[in-house]
């Protein structure tokens, strides 16, 4: 115990990256975007693709609460200790932004149960293109958009698009099927974001996930210096 | 005339195994008889002369101690009917019910129901002190109005503490004059009985039931002490006793289970 | 001197508390069919304000009176019988103990939080925040009164997409009788832990339960 600690006790700066016991905390990885984007299948996939190497945890948001988490649930990609579904009260985009107090409940009490965790992925159920995730929950968020939800949504842009620290437009192999033309919302997404990443994603192919796969472990080793 | 008039009981273990009880006293409307036990080494007594009373201004107690190793019952023949006061000025009644249970005691307070009947207007306060392994059984059912009347006003504080800490604490308002919304959506939903049974023993130290309904408007629930407590609602008497008759003999079985262990 | 615009942050329904996950019993009772418009949630509010509104109100009330404040954990406990509400009161509490501690760091918060750390019971922690603050007990009462009748309020807009303007009416329409369970509260915690309310809503108790049962649900209560 540190009598001279420079903030007051356990969890009251809820953005530090230190736990109460001094120890570095999971780095805490927010996924947000529209309905049936593919925010639950890319979760899934990730947690596939890295649960052997990387100690990972899930916090789900959902409208209806415990969807989400039934369907990683069903799916196994995880033990079920390591996923909490945090209820919010219809209104997922202000659990995650305006009143956290409820997701870091859930991101502690997952380090306490099951840690130490590396990563922890918190999701937010289907909500608007305006739904961003607050600094003091998640340390970087991605913003997960599909090609069938249209192609001009890069454009629009919206806090999601051209602020998340990576944006992932999923659903590639339909883009044929829809008439979404990939090299333009390309364009339109480098023209909202400026340098920030974005990747193509098709969650059907074998290893569709690796792009998103391969930011986040890039991530995990900034995190760990 | 207003009347005023405490009951005293108190219950001791004879050391043969059986219980023995060195102090009954009737008064006024409270008559108490002693009445045999359908279980041996339990001492029971029946309220016998509670039927009309009590009226508006009437100041009613009833006392009763279960002393270490004590088993006692005490009901009622007749249900307790609250009525109006003679004259308007009569002011409300009172009735005052103190229970205390000793080290290994066990106290089964079982009354009949309590019927709140039109213009009437009672205060109705229980009060049980328990020992650490005092084990306790209460039931307590408020009945709004005699048939087809509306209610008067009652209100019933029920203040249970084991070890000197407090353990349930409820207080119930209804009627003309109880503050608004008692009869609605989060109160009583249009209910006309409603009922507590409560079951403290510390053989629940050992495990609580889960809570579970009982039907759609009745709830066993672990209390954050070693005691269970089952709230219903009912659209009259004999359905509100059929579930907690129902859960009582559930709960006691529960306990008898857990103390074999 | 108490300040004002302080009770304005502390009630302000956007303090990152958690509370806006919660329906106060709403939400079971907009299924059962007891809430179908503004009256009958004018109805709920005055009934869950004068029992269970007044019981937290005075816990409230004590806590910022500087009563013991794990005494009144014990207290709340006791006029809690539901174990599904005493659940959603310490996670409520440990969530406002959180907001509390950046916004009006003190010594007795964190005594608090360190005596419960899975959370103390929302209305003790309401108060010795306000405490904090520098807000009186009644502003304590004020607080908890008004939450037990808002967070239903909000929740029925969205679960019966009432309008927000006849909700907002109906809360208006409670003032006085909020301001009364607050000022009772307020009295109540002057003469100690034993003369605290403890008023109970039989058929809230029994819907928690209910409620906190169901596999789905859009409120945490």
């Amino acid at each position: 115990m540190h009598l001279d600690h420079t903030h007051d006790g356990p969890a009251a700066v809820s953005a530090d990256a230190a736990r109460p016991d001094g120890t570095r905390r999971a780095l805490r990885i927010g996924l947000g975007g529209p309905v049936g984007s593919g925010k639950t299948a890319t979760v899934a996939a990730l947690c596939r693709l890295l649960r052997d190497r990387v100690s990972i945890a899930v916090v789900t948001n959902d409208i209806y609460t415990r969807e989400d988490a039934a369907f990683l649930l069903r799916n196994a990609v995880l033990p079920p200790e390591r996923i909490q579904a945090v209820e919010t009260g219809a209104c997922p985009h202000t659990a995650i932004r305006d009143d956290i107090s409820a997701n870091l409940e859930a991101v502690e009490d997952l380090e306490d149960a099951v840690g130490p965790l590396d990563l922890i992925l918190v999701e937010s159920g289907g909500d608007n293109l305006t739904a961003t995730f607050s600094r003091g929950l998640v340390d970087a968020q991605i913003f997960v958009i599909d090609v069938a939800g249209g192609d001009d949504i890069p454009r629009k842009g919206g806090p999601g698009v051209s602020t998340a620290d990576l944006l992932v437009v999923n659903k590639t192999d339909l883009a044929p099927y829809v008439g979404s033309d990939l090299d333009r919302m390309a364009r339109d997404a480098a023209a909202q974001r400026g340098e920030l990443p974005v990747v193509f994603t098709s969650l059907t192919g074998a290893d569709g996930v690796a792009p998103v796969a391969d930011w986040v472990r890039a991530r995990l080793a900034d995190w760990a210096v | 005339m207003s009347v005023t008039a405490t009951a005293r009981i108190t219950a001791v273990a004879d050391g043969r195994g059986s219980t023995a009880l060195p102090l009954l006293e009737s008064d006024g409307p409270l008559a108490l008889r002693r009445t045999r036990s359908p279980e041996t080494g339990y001492a029971r007594v029946t309220v016998v002369g509670a039927m009309s009373a009590p009226l508006g201004g009437d100041r009613l107690a009833v006392e009763v101690r279960a002393e270490d190793g004590a088993r006692l019952t005490v009901d009622a023949a007749a249900a307790t009917v609250a009525l109006p006061g003679a004259g308007p000025d009569a002011g409300p009644a009172s009735y005052t019910v103190r229970l205390s249970a000793g080290e290994g005691a066990e106290l089964r307070w079982l009354p009949e129901q309590l019927v709140s009947a039109r213009g009437s207007a009672l205060d109705m306060t229980t009060r049980a002190d328990l020992a650490p392994t005092a084990r306790l059984v209460l039931r307590e059912e408020q009945v709004l109005g005699r048939h087809g009347e509306p209610t008067g006003r009652l209100s019933t504080r029920l203040t249970v503490r084991r070890a000197g800490r407090p353990l349930l604490d409820q207080h119930l308002a209804y009627g003309p004059g109880a503050p608004g919304g008692w009869d609605r959506a989060a109160v009583l939903g249009g209910h006309r009985a409603v009922g507590q049974l409560l079951l403290v023993d510390p053989a629940f130290d050992h495990g609580l039931p889960a809570p579970r309904l009982l039907g759609t408007t009745a709830a066993l629930t672990p209390l954050a002490g070693p005691a269970v407590l089952v709230t219903a609602l009912a659209p009259d008497a004999r359905l509100l006793r059929a579930v907690l008759d129902e859960a009582l003999e559930g709960l006691l079985k529960d306990s008898r289970a857990l103390r074999r262990r | 001197m108490t300040t004002r615009a302080a009770l304005l942050v502390l009630a302000d329904g956007r303090f990152p508390a958690g509370g806006h996950a919660h329906s106060g019993g709403a939400e079971p009772a907009v299924k059962a069919g007891h809430i179908r418009n503004a009256q009958d949630l004018a109805d709920f509010c005055l009934g869950r304000l004068h029992t269970t509104g007044l019981t937290v109100a005075a816990l409230a009330a004590a806590a910022a009176h500087g009563l013991d404040p794990l005494a009144l954990d014990e207290a709340a406990d006791a006029r809690t019988p539901s174990p599904a509400l005493r659940a959603v009161a310490r996670k409520l509490g440990r969530q406002l103990m959180r907001a509390a501690r950046a916004t009006w760091p003190s010594p007795a918060l964190t005594a608090l939080a360190e005596a419960r750390p899975r959370g103390a019971h929302q209305p003790v922690v309401l108060g010795l925040t306000a405490r904090a603050a520098g807000l009186e007990p009644a502003d304590a009462a004020h607080c908890v009164a008004y939450e037990t009748v808002s967070g239903p309020a909000t929740a029925v807009v969205r679960l019966l997409s009432l309008d927000p303007f006849e909700a907002t009416a109906v809360l208006a329409r409670l003032a006085p009788a909020l301001d009364e369970v607050a000022e009772q509260a307020a009295e109540a915690a002057r003469h100690g832990i034993d003369a605290l309310p403890a008023a109970s809503a039989p058929l809230l108790d029994i819907t928690a339960e209910a409620h906190a049962a169901w596999p789905v649900r859009l409120f945490a209560s």
